[in-house]
């Protein structure tokens, strides 16, 4: 079965969409949706550094998404910019240098560079999915692990670490999770979509929930959803899959705002 | 009955991109005395807290705390993020694990209780410092540091607030220091009054700070007001001592008394 090209995609797509719902919804919280989308950026030029180094991607684009945060922390300190305004900057930048190096490396030629920027999940391997797999599911043992104190100290940063919460030691684990999961987003959807799969099933989980707990495991739903429905919507309508992915995910968003004014009739009735 | 120090801090001095935020600053809190921290903004109020809790450390100086003192801790701010579905009850196990009961417990004692359910983003200013209370008193603690504790009060509540916090402190006996930017009715629930503006002030106990030079210049003639409040209110809530000071009496109080008034000062 896993031999079908179609079925490891839909595993693939159907995985990403598990783990990226959860960490989503912290974007969401902290309103971090830009600096979500910075990472994304840089990761193509992980691709490319990784390329010219003859190292594998998936480490370079890890590497170079952490670089990448923990410069924004180090520049929203040092620089005397608004936050936007220097996400904006190194997210294009970022983006920009990503597609010139690959050029430089001479390995992009227009068919893998659309397929970085917008994904190609069709063409992942066996190793892939059990990458996705095996890393999807660490990652979401070790976001169980960190809930607590990740929860609390977006509520409250400095009422968590009087009560003892890890604050620093969560911040730094949750970006390493955000690495990984652009790096496996990035076969999906794409560089350039990577951040809708972070944040549209964690707001369409938003209105939906009463807890940040519900939220979170009602977001890897409808992740899982968008990755398995949208794939299957592409092989129907001959899509690209990653840009089908996250109309799907929009979809299903859209659904999410009816269903409270639909519930709330039909219990007035 | 002796004095048992809960917490005290000793030459504290932190220095911020070139500017001198706190110096030479000491401060004790004993158990079940009322220690209100007050200030103009931007005096260092919330840095000192963050200092005593540990969160920030000084340049110079230190804290002194036996690990056995519990705090419970109120910060001021409470960005609540609307896209965090959060109720009461879940804001209450934030970052502990409460026994059964203890959460209805600390909400029933700040009248809350009938809010556990209620979304946090849907509480009125009030109703929120209520709650943030409740969550401080989970711990069962020595101390309790509220920053701002009638921030987002309106008028009638802010009394409301100062009588449930004595409340609370004759209850659990515990020790209490708040912070308050301005001079209104905190001064009839405060056993002694700091006054910081980068370096303290004056301190003493509500009739002496009044009077003192350094806190007239530095609260001008609305200072007069506060004595007048407080010892209007001072009718109303216990106080055994009479201690009425001669300094500053009938003539330095001008009429003004909106809350909005004795803001601006800050």
């Amino acid at each position: 079965m896993l031999d079908d090209f179609f079925v490891r995609a839909l595993l693939v797509a159907a995985g990403v969409g598990c783990v990226a719902g959860p960490l989503g919804c912290f974007l969401l919280w902290r309103r971090m949706a830009y600096f979500g989308d910075t990472m994304a950026h840089s990761a193509l030029l992980g691709v490319a550094l990784g390329m010219v180094l003859g190292s594998s991607p998936v480490l370079g684009v890890f590497t170079i998404v952490i670089v990448t945060a923990l410069s924004l922390l180090f520049l929203q300190r040092a620089v005397h910019l608004a936050s936007d305004t220097l996400l904006g900057l190194l997210s294009h930048t970022a983006l920009a240098l990503g597609v010139v190096v690959l050029a430089i490396s001479g390995s992009a030629n227009g068919h893998s560079l659309l397929g970085y920027l917008f994904g190609d999940v069709l063409a992942v391997t066996r190793m892939d999915l059990a990458m996705v797999w095996v890393g999807g599911l660490i990652c979401l043992a070790v976001l169980a692990y960190i809930w607590r104190p990740l929860v609390a100290l977006t509520v409250h940063e400095d009422l968590a670490r009087a009560e003892g919460s890890p604050v620093e030691r969560c911040q730094i684990i949750y970006m390493i999770l955000m690495a990984g999961a652009v790096a496996a987003g990035m076969k999906v959807v794409g560089v350039l979509l990577v951040v809708a799969m972070l944040i549209i099933p964690a707001a369409a989980a938003q209105s939906l929930s009463r807890t940040p707990e519900q939220m979170a495991v009602l977001a890897a739903i409808i992740g899982i959803i968008s990755g398995g429905g949208g794939l299957y919507g592409s092989l129907v309508l001959d899509t690209p899959s990653g840009p089908s992915i996250v109309v799907m995910a929009g979809i299903l968003f859209l659904i999410s705002l009816l269903i409270q004014p639909i519930s709330r009739a039909l219990e007035s009735a | 009955m002796g004095r048992v120090r809960l917490i005290e801090a000793r030459g504290i001095r932190i220095r911020r991109k070139g500017r001198l935020l706190l110096h030479g600053v000491d401060i004790h809190v004993d158990r079940g005395e009322v220690v209100t921290l007050i200030g103009p903004n931007g005096a260092g109020k919330t840095t000192l807290v963050r200092v005593l809790l540990g969160l920030l450390a000084p340049d110079n100086g230190h804290v002194q705390r036996e690990s056995s003192v519990q705090v419970g801790y109120v910060p001021q701010h409470l960005h609540l993020n609307s896209t965090m579905p959060l109720s009461v009850k879940r804001m209450m196990n934030l970052t502990g694990r409460p026994p059964s009961g203890a959460v209805e417990d600390a909400l029933d004692e700040t009248g809350s209780l009938k809010l556990l359910e209620a979304r946090m983003a849907d509480l009125s200013g009030g109703e929120l410092r209520r709650v943030l209370l409740a969550r401080a008193l989970l711990s069962q603690p020595d101390l309790l540091i509220l920053d701002e504790p009638v921030q987002g009060v309106d008028y009638i509540g802010e009394a409301d607030m100062y009588a449930l916090i004595a409340e609370i402190v004759a209850r659990h006996g515990c020790g209490v220091l708040m912070v308050s930017h301005d001079l209104h009715i905190v001064m009839a629930a405060t056993d002694r009054v700091v006054c910081l503006n980068h370096h303290i002030c004056c301190t003493g106990v509500p009739q002496e700070v009044v009077g003192h030079d350094e806190f007239q210049r530095l609260f001008g003639t609305r200072a007069g007001v506060v004595t007048a409040l407080y010892q209007h209110s001072h009718d109303h809530v216990h106080d055994p001592a009479s201690v009425v000071q001669p300094a500053c009496d009938e003539d330095a109080f001008p009429r003004m008394r909106s809350v909005e008034e004795v803001k601006d000062a800050g």
